[in-house]
């Protein structure tokens, strides 16, 4: 069967599988559309979760980025995963044992506060909308590369598919997809990383593989013969640290802090029956995830070697070790079309130079040995994932899967995203602040209504991206670790920090890290408002804007307790409430609204 | 209902655990991954250097780990303490 016909049937496979669980799983009731009516198993939550939290960012970018930046990109690998071990024992256990549906009703109550909590609506619809920008452009790009239809189209179709199961079956409909989802993605991702780790090193297990000897003979291990022939052509070792350990501990702990406070996780923990639960699901969300992110450097490091070792055929600097342009393999030509890939050939000879041209060290030696320039224009870091199984030259079924994968993972985080945006506002700004008096029929319609105008504002989005859309992580992990998690946090483990005391916390925080990433930046993002130019030298001790969460976590912290000790301490309701989310006990009444 | 002083020292246990627990998580993703990175890269297991396959690797598998003995202590807390769910 040609690679199309397998494609239609993957992909229009697993949609009508989620079109299947969507009209299963209606919800009835506001409990069910926003916390799947509070009885999802642990482990099946830990899966959902998995596939809330790995976007088209972790399935399709995240190998490339580890491909080019080698270890420099492992504050991503840390802090994308130790982010869980925070939520489960700082946040998901008090939170689930409040048992209220969003994480601004936390922080309303806790803080006994209106403001507070509109902060966090706010907050939470910024760093939500972004994120679910990326999502849409994933799905659009994903069906235009695959299924060979415009972007727009794309997008239109991945709209579609979550409005039905999104709206109709609110976070029920939505936890159940998002465990299927999880099956298709997990599977794209670790099939064709076995084949590779098998025909490079011969170990089927791609994490054992990253640390096992090549099986070309040579009796070299991977990681050795990858760091030989990078830097012989003049690239960064790839095992080796560049740059500033007080950046890579900042950018490690922002998008550590960042992912413990990121709304559209935490509310996934609202919907197991205990506070045990919440503890045992955090675990198993972790595992989920983590045979996604333990594959990932051997894909990224393996897909580096493959790309080396097709250009540099010969010893380098030989005019036989490069490959000739006529030569190059099928998978080359492919994604020559594309455009993600592109050739030139600037000393005229027909071979392929692939060299670092920016390492000035480099260059005396590059000309000696006649080479005019990097010749490899346009490596795009996407297709390390995405051309894997042609490069591995595994059968047409394997792609189509890969297609399926991708869109899994887009559409599982985008519906993710949509729900939190919308209980926020039917639950938050609706229910709580501007209707009160509204029946549970109403708020469930208005919910249904919020997710509907959610999805339709994405998609626009999605197709007319915002120049600010590319900055996703700075922004949305900016403002989680420096306003959600830090009010979060100490609403749990301080019982002195008031009302006063953590909305100026949240403020300092979000408004120092907003001001640090709009001085480098660009004030929303617009080109040529930044003050200082985006680049190490200008840095505050060299700290990138992406890496500044952390430290308006800390400001948010500073402020927030310090404020507190000069105004009153919280009434004593307030003060029984923070000792009641200590406690498990009791967790199935607070279930109760 | 758990008496006021059984709440005190349930949430004092908690807070010595997490301490525990936080303290490897810190040593194995920032120590290990990051600021001692040079002097574990002198050491290979297999043919990984030892620091970057913490970054990359070994911190992910004590972060599963962290979290598996915080619930199995915590229950074990839950139950000492009469503060658990029936």
């Amino acid at each position: 069967m040609d690679l199309q016909t397998w494609i239609y049937i993957a992909v229009g496979g697993t949609f009508a599988l989620y079109m299947g669980i969507a009209i299963w799983s209606r919800a009835g009731s506001t409990k069910e559309f926003y916390v799947a009516g509070g009885g999802v198993h642990p482990v099946a939550n830990g899966m959902a979760t998995a596939a809330d939290w790995m976007s088209a960012a972790s399935f399709i970018s995240m190998a490339g980025l580890i491909a080019f930046l080698g270890y420099n990109a492992s504050p991503y690998l840390m802090g994308w995963t130790g982010g869980y071990v925070l939520l489960a024992l700082l946040l998901a256990p008090y939170l689930r044992k409040f048992g209220k549906f969003t994480v601004p009703e936390f922080i309303g109550d806790r803080f006994y506060s209106r403001p507070a909590r509109l902060v966090a609506v706010l907050c939470l619809i910024v760093a939500s909308i972004t994120y679910v920008i990326g999502q849409m452009k994933g799905v659009g790009v994903a069906f235009g590369r695959f299924l060979e239809v415009d972007f727009e189209t794309g997008v239109l179709i991945g709209m579609g598919i979550v409005f039905f199961y999104a709206v109709l079956g609110g976070m029920k409909g939505i936890t159940y997809t998002q465990i299927a989802q999880y099956c298709v993605l997990i599977f794209a991702y670790t099939v064709p990383a076995i084949f590779i780790s098998l025909q490079l090193t011969g170990n089927p297990l791609p994490q054992l593989g990253l640390g096992s000897t090549l099986s070309d003979g040579s009796g070299m291990y991977l990681l050795e013969k990858l760091d030989q022939i990078v830097t012989e052509l003049g690239f960064a070792p790839y095992t080796e640290p560049a740059g500033s350990k007080l950046n890579l501990t900042l950018l490690t702990a922002t998008l550590m802090v960042g992912t413990a406070g990121l709304p559209h996780v935490i509310i996934r923990f609202f919907t197991v029956p205990k506070v045990s639960d919440a503890r045992r699901s955090a675990g198993w969300a972790l595992v989920f995830i983590a045979i996604l992110y333990t594959t990932a450097p051997a894909v990224g490091a393996m897909a580096r070697m493959n790309l080396m070792d097709t250009v540099q055929i010969g010893e380098v600097g030989s005019a036989e070790g490069n490959l000739l342009h006529e030569q190059r393999p099928e998978w080359m030509k492919t994604w020559e079309k594309t455009g993600l890939l592109a050739y030139e050939d600037k000393n005229g000879d027909g071979r392929i130079q692939y060299y670092n041209e920016a390492n000035p060290e480099f260059a005396a030696q590059a000309q000696a040995f006649g080479w005019a320039g990097n010749e490899m224009v346009t490596v795009d870091r996407d297709i390390m994932v995405l051309a894997n199984p042609e490069i591995a030259k595994l059968p047409n079924w394997v792609i189509a899967l890969v297609a399926a994968g991708g869109l899994a993972a887009a559409l599982s985080t985008a519906a993710g995203l949509l729900l939190a945006i919308s209980s926020a506002i039917s639950h938050d700004l609706l229910k709580s602040t501007f209707m009160p008096s509204i029946s549970e029929k109403g708020e469930l319609m208005a919910g249904r209504i919020a997710m509907a105008g959610a999805i339709l504002v994405a998609g626009y989005l999605g197709m007319n991206p915002p120049g600010f859309a590319a900055q996703v992580v700075a922004l949305a992990f900016g403002l989680a670790a420096s306003s959600i998690f830090p009010a979060l946090m100490m609403g749990i483990f301080s019982k002195r920090v008031n009302n006063v005391g953590a909305l100026c916390g949240m403020l300092a925080g979000l408004g120092s890290t907003l001001l640090y990433i709009a001085a480098y930046k660009g004030f929303f993002f617009i080109p040529g408002t930044n003050l200082l130019p985006n680049s190490p030298e200008a840095w505050l001790l060299g700290i990138q804007p992406e890496s500044f969460g952390a430290i308006g976590a800390a400001i948010n912290f500073a402020v927030a307790w310090s404020v507190s000790r000069v105004t009153a301490e919280p009434p004593p309701e307030i003060q029984a409430l923070v000792e009641d989310v200590r406690v498990p006990r009791g967790a199935g009444l607070a279930q109760g609204h | 209902m758990s008496t006021k002083h059984d709440a005190a020292g349930y949430w004092a246990a908690n807070l010595k655990l997490l301490g525990k627990l936080l303290a490897v998580w810190l040593l194995v993703s920032y120590g290990f991954g990051i600021w001692f990175v040079d002097l574990l890269n002198e050491v290979s297991i297999g043919g990984i250097k030892l620091g970057f396959f913490f970054a990359q690797q070994g911190a992910i598998y004590v972060f599963v780990a962290l979290i598996f003995i915080y619930v199995r202590q915590m229950n074990k807390l839950d139950r000492q303490f009469g503060v658990d769910e029936e």
